[in-house]
């Protein structure tokens, strides 16, 4: 084991010794709670599930995660500490991870602190508690989905502006794949394996069996594979740009 | 020992290290000059591993950097050009970290931090973020990282560059003292940091090494080696009274001073003696008398400047 428990603690620390985290925190709390309660139609519903509180998260994680994925690598490289970083006695695999999973915990941190919502429902009504913690592993592993795709993004520029445009919009992509209006859209003519793998990349087809309850191993498979081909890519792209 | 072999690197078209070899040993200090765009932080960042050579080897004590980079980054310490550190941490948090990845546990952590904030003077900064130190702090806080964990190689781009004066001494103190038994390169443009603490300089222009040697031998290359400067109080013809010496080849004119005269010797011989007995013969009206050394200065222009127009 490496000098990766150090990278991570060191960036993790890094967010909470700048406004940076409690920002992150505080604004994915509120949005969460207008999500469920207004937009969600929460209580109008009359369920005792927290359907309406994580079907939004996709959205959510859309504009908040390359917020916080868009300076990972993009900032090394604008101050010069790549070269710091990568002249230590680090594997680049550590650091690439270490930066990740440090990012991922806070993600991990602002989820936990949505506790009261899961408090709240257990409060009104009886809830599958089972579906609602699957619900809750599933979102993180999203969420990883879309910080890996940041971490790629931000490799590729010393701009953390451009980083984030970047990673909107190929998170978008990835999230609108599995929609029912994309695929409607495809002409007759495609093959229908082609659609269904088109399909089977969308982060809206596994999260919303997740969210739904529908505990199925390969939805948690699909985002693991994702998260570990969007690091590996990081890290090549690491490689190929850090000279200039 | 530093052994690069070859070492080329091409960006793209345009070749920015140009097949160097040399070998660095133990207890030199390599200082390593060149006019800006020569390829000196190339170089090192080529040395450290940070950058994958095109064509060529770097081995720090055997270990290949490219393939075996942990063992030979782990024997190096490196100060990158602009001593680059992360700004939200304080001093004593980012030294911390620096010593955790260089292996560091427990209570030697505190041991080792301690002693390279004593080493470059540091203590008063220590609870203080990077980002609002002065540059001189700054620099000193990419020294105390790169020597944190005593290192056998020593890396150090511009390492005096934004210090005072004051500072600049202590770095080069600094630096003298750690050289004994390693190997330090520092890259600098200040010729006069090279005479005051490298055994020996390497000139590189345009990616490739035009002078090697140490900061004596290459200062006898000057065309100023041996010449004789003497500073008169009245005008007076000079050269009529040197013009049956064999060994001066030229009396110039100082370009700053009017009643400078610079005597240049032929080949480097010395001509101290018969200039000055001439001087003492003929009645000189001087005022000051001195041998120079040779201009390191004058030797980097012109070899620099010959691979320029060679191009």
């Amino acid at each position: 084991m490496g000098n990766l428990p150090i990278i991570f603690k060191r960036e993790l620390l890094s967010y909470f010794a700048t406004p940076l985290a409690y920002i992150f925190i505080v604004i994915f709390l509120i949005s969460n709670g207008i999500f469920t309660f207004d937009l969600g139609g929460f209580y109008a519903r009359g369920q005792a599930d927290l359907l309406p509180f994580f079907s939004f998260h996709p959205w959510l994680y859309l504009f908040m995660i390359p917020a916080i994925a868009m300076t990972l690598w993009a900032d090394e490289r604008k101050t010069g500490t790549i070269e710091l970083l990568l002249t230590l006695p680090v594997r680049l695999a550590d650091a690439v991870l270490g930066k990740f999973l440090a990012a991922w915990a806070l993600i991990g941190i602002a989820l936990l602190l949505t506790f009261p919502i899961w408090l709240t429902v257990n409060y009104l009504g009886d809830p599958d508690n089972g579906v609602i913690f699957a619900a809750y592993l599933g979102s993180w592993f999203m969420a990883g989905g879309f910080l890996s795709i940041g971490s790629c993004m931000s490799a590729c520029t010393k701009n953390s502006v451009i980083a984030f445009i970047l990673t909107v919009s190929i998170c978008f992509v990835f999230v609108i794949m599995g929609s029912p209006i994309l695929l409607n859209a495809f002409p007759a003519w495609i093959p229908q394996f082609f659609v269904d793998a088109f399909s089977a990349m969308g982060f809206l087809t596994h999260f919303d069996s997740i969210a739904k309850g529908v505990l199925d191993i390969r939805d948690f498979l699909f985002f693991s594979v994702f998260i570990a081909a969007w690091l590996l890519a990081s890290a090549v792209v690491i490689e190929m740009k850090k000279a200039n | 020992m530093i052994e690069i072999t070859n070492l080329t690197k091409n960006f793209d078209q345009f070749t920015a290290i140009d097949d160097l070899t040399f070998t660095v040993k133990e207890g030199e200090v390599l200082g390593f000059l060149g006019p800006n765009g020569a390829g000196k932080s190339t170089t090192m960042k080529l040395i450290t591993g940070f950058l994958s050579a095109s064509h060529g080897t770097v081995r720090i004590d055997g270990f290949d950097i490219s393939e075996n980079p942990i063992e030979a980054k782990s024997l190096m310490g490196y100060l990158p050009e602009g001593a680059p550190s992360y700004g939200d941490m304080t001093t004593l948090e980012f030294l911390n970290f620096v010593a955790q990845v260089r292996g560091f546990r427990g209570e030697e952590i505190n041991q080792r931090v301690q002693h390279v904030l004593d080493e470059v003077e540091l203590n008063s900064v220590s609870q203080q973020t990077i980002e609002t130190l002065s540059k001189g702090f700054k620099r000193r806080v990419g020294l105390a990282q790169a020597i944190m964990h005593d290192p056998k190689v020593l890396i150090l781009d511009e390492p005096t560059d934004g210090l005072d004066p004051n500072q600049k001494h202590h770095v080069r103190e600094l630096i003298k003292n750690l050289a004994r038994d390693k190997i330090v390169i520092i890259s600098t443009h200040i010729l006069e940091e090279v005479t005051a603490v490298c055994s020996r300089a390497i000139i590189i222009a345009q990616g490739r090494i035009v002078a090697d040697g140490t900061p004596a031998e290459l200062e006898s290359r000057s065309k100023y080696h041996q010449a004789v400067s003497v500073r008169l109080s009245e005008n007076y013809d000079l050269a009529a009274d040197l013009a049956g010496l064999s060994e001066v080849s030229e009396v110039e004119k100082d370009g700053e001073d009017e009643m400078v005269f610079r005597i240049l010797a032929s080949d480097g011989k010395s001509i101290f003696s018969q200039v000055s007995e001439i001087a003492q013969d003929k009645h000189w009206p001087v005022t000051e008398f001195h041998v120079s050394r040779g201009q390191l200065e004058d030797v980097f222009r012109t070899v620099t400047q010959q691979t320029q127009g060679a191009q």
